[in-house]
C-alpha cells in the first residue's frame, strides 16, 4: 500500500548565501494509512517546518512532498488549496476558531469553502462533532465553551469530511493533562479508523500515543522509536541516522 | 516502597496465605512488579518476627494463612500517612551512567543519550498502550500505577533532552570553544553551522 504522506529527501533553506538557515537537511519519511507518527525535537530543530511542508503550507527548497500519490510541488496554487481543504486536516495549538460562528459552523467551514452543499456540510459537521463527543454543543459559540471543548471543536474541524491526513502541532497546548490526553485519544482513534497522522510535540507522554516517534535535531532525523513489536521493521527504514 | 508494606496493606483486607498475597500484589500493580513466592514467605516470616502479622493454623489443604496484628495496622496507617523519602528509592543508575560516560574518554555521550531516549520512549509507548486497554477495563488502580510509570518515563525523556541540549553547549576544558566574534574576512556562518563545525 502506498503511503498517505511521503517526504522524499526534503530540504528547506530559509534565506540565501552566508545567512542561510537550514531548517531541514534531507528528511525522508513515510506515513502509511493507519499509522500515527510523532515528531519530537528541541526548539528550532525543524518540527513545525516539517509539518507545514507536509500540509502544503510551505514548499521545500528541494525534494518532494507526496500526499496520497500527488506531488504537491507540481500543483497549481488552486489545486494545492483544494488538496489542503479536502485531504489534510490541521490541529494547531492556537485553535483558530472563528468567534462569530457556532461550533457546527466552524466545523463546516472548510467544506463550505470547498463548495459543498449546505445540507451536506451540516450533516458532515454533525458527524465530526459526534466523533469528538460534542453533539450537544453544536449551536454554541466558542466563548461559551471551555478550552478543552474548543480544542475538540478544532479537532472536529480538522477531521470533518474524509481527510486522510491529520497534522497536529502541539494540539494539547495549555490543556490540563486529562483533557490533553483526550485530545490524543481522538487523534489516535481517527488514525485507527484509517487516516494517517503526524503529531508535533515536545511532550513525550503525548508522543507515546504514536506508533513511531522520530527525533529531529538541526533539521535531521537522528532517532526513531517504534513499539517493541515493530523494531525489526523499522530498522531498515531509518533514514538520516548517523552511523 | 517495600514489599513489606504492600503485603501488610493487603492483609488489612483479611487473612491471606502466601500465594493469595502474591496474586493480589501483582494484580494491584498491574503485573509490573512480579514477586517470587520465596520473597513473599521471607517477608511474612520477618513480619511475624516483628509482631506485625501472626500465623494462623494450617488449613486442610496445608496452607498457612496470616492475619495482621494491631501493631501491623498501625504500621500500615503510618505508611500511608508518611511521604516516601528519597533514600528509600533505588539510586538512579542512568544519571550515574551518564556522569561516567561524560568523564570517560572515547565515549560518545550523545549516542548514550539517544540510545536511552529511544529505549525510554519505547517503554512509554508500551505503557500508553497498556493504559488504553486498562481504560477499557475500567481498572482505576492499575491505570494510576501505569500513569506513575508514564510520568516517570516522561520525566526521564525530558531530562535526556536537557542533557542533549547541555551537551551541544558543552566544551570540555582545554578544547577550543566556538568563537563568539566573527572575523571580517571569514564568511559568516549560521549558529547551526557553527555547532556542526565545533562537533566535527
Amino acid at each position: 500500500m502506498s503511503p498517505v504522506l511521503e517526504l522524499k529527501d526534503i530540504r528547506r533553506v530559509h534565506g540565501k548565501g552566508n545567512t542561510a538557515v537550514h531548517a531541514l537537511r534531507g528528511v525522508t519519511l513515510q506515513v502509511a494509512q493507519g499509522e500515527f507518527v510523532a515528531v519530537m525535537g528541541p526548539s528550532g530543530s525543524g518540527k513545525s517546518t516539517l509539518l507545514n511542508l507536509a500540509g502544503g503550507l510551505d514548499a521545500p527548497t528541494s525534494g518532494d512532498v507526496v500526499v496520497e500519490g500527488t506531488v504537491l510541488g507540481r500543483l497549481s496554487r488552486k489545486q494545492l488549496a483544494a488538496v489542503r481543504r479536502r485531504s489534510v486536516g490541521y490541529v494547531f495549538q492556537d485553535l483558530n476558531l472563528l468567534p462569530s460562528l457556532t461550533a457546527a459552523e466552524n466545523v463546516a467551514l472548510p467544506l463550505e469553502l470547498d463548495g459543498m452543499s449546505p445540507r451536506k456540510t451540516r450533516r458532515l459537521a454533525m458527524d465530526a462533532l459526534e466523533e469528538v463527543g460534542l453533539t450537544e454543543l453544536a449551536p454554541r459559540f466558542p466563548d461559551e465553551m471551555s478550552g478543552g471543548q474548543q480544542q475538540r471543536v478544532a479537532i472536529a474541524r480538522a477531521l470533518v469530511g474524509d481527510r486522510r491526513l491529520v497534522l497536529a502541532d502541539e494540539p494539547t497546548g495549555a490543556l490540563d493533562s486529562q483533557t490533553g490526553e483526550s485530545v490524543l485519544k481522538l487523534l489516535r482513534a481517527r488514525v485507527d479508523a484509517g487516516a494517517a497522522g503526524v503529531l508535533v510535540t515536545h511532550e513525550a507522554r503525548h508522543a507515546a500515543w504514536a506508533d513511531r516517534v522520530i527525533f529531529l535535531r538541526d533539521g535531521e532525523i537522528v532517532d526513531t522509536s517504534g513499539p517493541l513489536a515493530q523494531v525489526d521493521e523499522l530498522l531498515p527504514g531509518m533514514p538520516g541516522v548517523r552511523g | 516502597m517495600s514489599v513489606k508494606h504492600g503485603l501488610l496493606a493487603l492483609l488489612q483486607r483479611g487473612s491471606r496465605y502466601g500465594y493469595q498475597l502474591r496474586t493480589e500484589f501483582e494484580h494491584a500493580t498491574g503485573g509490573t512488579w512480579p514477586l517470587n513466592i520465596g520473597q513473599v514467605y521471607t517477608t511474612l516470616t520477618r513480619l511475624e518476627r516483628d509482631g506485625l502479622v501472626r500465623a494462623l493454623p494450617e488449613s486442610d489443604g496445608g496452607q498457612r494463612p496470616y492475619e495482621i496484628t494491631e501493631e501491623g495496622r498501625v504500621e500500615v496507617a503510618l505508611w500511608f500517612a508518611s511521604p516516601i523519602s528519597q533514600n528509600d528509592r533505588p539510586r538512579d543508575e542512568l544519571a550515574i551512567k551518564l556522569a561516567l560516560a561524560l568523564t570517560t574518554p572515547g565515549v560518545d555521550v550523545r549516542a548514550v543519550v539517544q540510545t536511552q531516549r529511544t529505549g525510554t520512549m519505547r517503554m512509554l509507548q508500551e505503557y500508553t498502550r497498556l493504559k488504553s486497554t486498562a481504560a477499557d477495563a475500567g481498572d482505576l488502580a492499575w491505570r494510576l500505577v501505569l500513569d506513575a510509570m508514564v510520568f516517570r518515563a516522561e520525566a526521564e525523556v525530558r531530562w535526556l533532552d536537557h542533557c542533549e541540549s547541555s551537551l551541544v553547549r558543552y566544551a570540555p576544558v582545554g578544547e577550543d570553544t566556538t568563537p563568539k566574534t566573527r572575523t571580517p574576512n571569514r564568511p559568516q556562518e549560521t549558529d547551526i553551522d557553527q555547532r556542526e563545525a565545533s562537533a566535527r
